[in-house]
């Protein structure tokens, strides 16, 4: 029988968390986006063209939130894990009668619970400086959560396979802002040229990215079945790791 | 008494190298308080660990209640209460907060009146909504207590409960080990304080480099405290020890220069008198007497020295 009550108290406990540290959690994101907006939407992009039939200001909406959703995913998720590994209270949740799985469920449930707040607040704010439609509502929604919930697990095993902060920290900021940058979150991939073109295919985000814009615009860089493949294979294979990682004890139990 | 722990030729042989714990087996009883005395890195956090679920056994098996701790760690790990040696806490919560984080843990559901109860009797209830790094290393401590009792597990985990706790504070404990005791819990606690087995336990364990060298009843142990040893010197070596004497199970020591005889002191007639007499009938003179007594710590340091 699964431990309801557990997985339950994890995530109530990392909610509270966040809560707590709320202008950290969920104001700094909504600023930091809200300057993209002013410096790239409203003054660069109305000297910028169309892309696609949509005006950049626009263009540029489903990348952003896809930059703080997966960044903020990545860091949420492996921080919750690594605090409790650097502070020595993961031996209670060691201790406790609870499977892997719980485990997994009360942690990325809550980091990712967390980023897809942040996705739809900034999604909010959006509105207040370029004129969004979203044409894909549902279609929207399942990236979204598709890419927390991917990411976090992603965070998840970073926060298992860090041994310090500096560790931590290093994945994120050498390989994933990189990859998000590069990933089509201010332009069309179209634009690179050919060359670049064919090197951004081998970084996965361009594919969520591209598969969230076209929920919004109707317009994309790759197929929409692609971009699901793809998301839906990083997701089983970070699932994968995570499953060895509990399997074997690395890193959590000698 | 029925046996609620089974330990059986466990090993642990870290990544490192380390053989943490020595092909070690034990049987804790049901409702029993029980010491395992050992100094630092003897191996009884990592034997607790294994228990409890934090470390993997290399090879042999453990069952409590005659659940196996790694096929049925949920109904195992629900029945064991930890209280950590480390003062690992969540430090930005409240210390009531991070109590009922700990029953959630355990699959049960907010109790306010047991969780309120569990706080007043550790005297946490002025701190209740305080936080966790707001507080001393005792009170902390108490913390711990509270969250590993949060569950009402039947068999209490104390790792070094003494570590950094002031005088009172240990009495305090001590008596709410007592009180779980009377409401039949089993309590199993690792110390190197010869002081602290001696006043709540009722069977001592000694570890050293792994491996347990001694399980006794702390009765016995303390009689053997209470045992004394009469070392008669003689004035001419002695070939054997006569038969009029062999009521009194002496000890030929140093080749015939010496005699041993032990005694109760706490006994209302210790023998000396009537052996001295015996001795003298047996025509052996005397050089010199005198006496010594083994403490348990004596007992402790001879055998984590051999």
């Amino acid at each position: 029988m699964i431990n309801l009550q557990a997985i339950k108290a994890i995530y109530v406990f990392e909610m509270t968390r966040t809560f707590r540290t709320l202008l950290q959690s969920l104001v700094s994101p909504v600023i930091s986006t809200s300057l993209y907006f002013i410096v790239f939407g409203t003054a660069i992009g109305s000297r910028m063209q169309d892309i696609s039939d949509v005006p950049y200001g626009a263009f540029i909406v489903p990348g952003l939130i896809m930059l703080t959703v997966l960044t903020q995913s990545i860091s949420n998720a492996s921080f919750g894990i690594y605090f409790p590994k650097f502070m020595g209270t993961i031996n209670e949740i060691l201790s406790a009668p609870l499977s892997a799985f719980e485990i997994v469920l009360g942690y990325v449930g809550a980091a990712a619970t967390k980023s897809l707040m942040i996705g739809i607040i900034i999604f909010i704010t959006a509105h207040f400086f370029v004129e969004i439609n979203v044409l894909h509502p549902i279609w929207m929604i399942t990236f979204l959560v598709l890419t927390c919930v991917t990411f976090s697990l992603f965070g998840f095993i970073i926060g298992i396979w860090a041994k310090n902060f500096e560790q931590l920290n290093l994945v994120p900021l050498l390989i994933v802002t990189p990859l998000v940058f590069l990933g089509g979150s201010f332009y069309s991939i179209s634009m690179l040229p050919d060359f670049w073109q064919k090197v951004s295919f081998f970084n996965p985000v361009v594919y969520l990215i591209s598969g969230f814009r076209w929920s919004f615009y109707g317009s994309s860089d790759v197929g929409i079945e692609i971009s699901l493949i793809a998301i839906v294979i990083f997701a089983s294979l970070c699932m994968l790791v995570i499953y060895r990682i509990f399997k074997t004890g690395y890193r959590i139990k000698q | 008494m029925s046996t609620i722990i089974e330990i059986d030729e466990v090993n642990k042989v870290f990544a490192t190298g380390e053989h943490a714990v020595k092909n070690l087996s034990l049987n804790i009883k049901e409702g029993e308080i029980i010491a395992l005395l050992g100094p630092n890195g003897a191996g009884k956090t990592t034997l607790i660990s294994m228990i409890c679920g934090i470390v993997s056994p290399s090879s042999g098996k453990i069952k409590v209640n005659g659940l196996d701790v790694v096929d049925d760690y949920r109904k195992t790990r629900s029945m064991i209460g930890l209280v950590p040696q480390e003062l690992t806490l969540e430090s930005f919560e409240t210390v009531s907060n991070s109590i009922k984080f700990s029953r959630g843990l355990f699959g049960k559901k907010g109790n306010k009146i047991l969780i309120e109860n569990l706080i007043k009797q550790l005297s946490l209830w002025e701190k209740r909504n305080t936080k966790i790094m707001e507080l001393s290393g005792g009170m902390k401590r108490r913390v711990l207590i509270a969250k590993a009792l949060s569950h009402e597990p039947q068999i209490l985990f104390l790792d070094e409960p003494s570590a950094g706790v002031d005088v009172e504070l240990r009495k305090e404990m001590w008596e709410i080990i007592k009180n779980l005791k009377k409401d039949g819990a089993t309590i199993i606690l690792t110390t190197h304080y010869i002081e602290e087995a001696e006043a709540i336990a009722d069977r001592v364990g000694i570890i050293n480099n792994g491996e347990l060298l001694l399980v006794e009843e702390k009765k016995e142990l303390l009689s053997k405290m209470g045992s004394k040893t009469l070392t008669i010197e003689l004035a001419s070596k002695i070939k054997s020890i006569p038969k009029s004497l062999s009521s009194y199970h002496l000890q030929l020591l140093n080749n015939g220069e010496k005699l041993a005889f032990n005694y109760k002191s706490n006994d209302e007639s210790t023998g000396i008198t009537s052996l001295l007499m015996d001795i003298k009938k047996a025509d052996i003179k005397l050089a010199d007497l005198s006496t010594s007594q083994t403490s348990l710590e004596e007992i402790f340091v001879d055998m984590v020295n051999k």
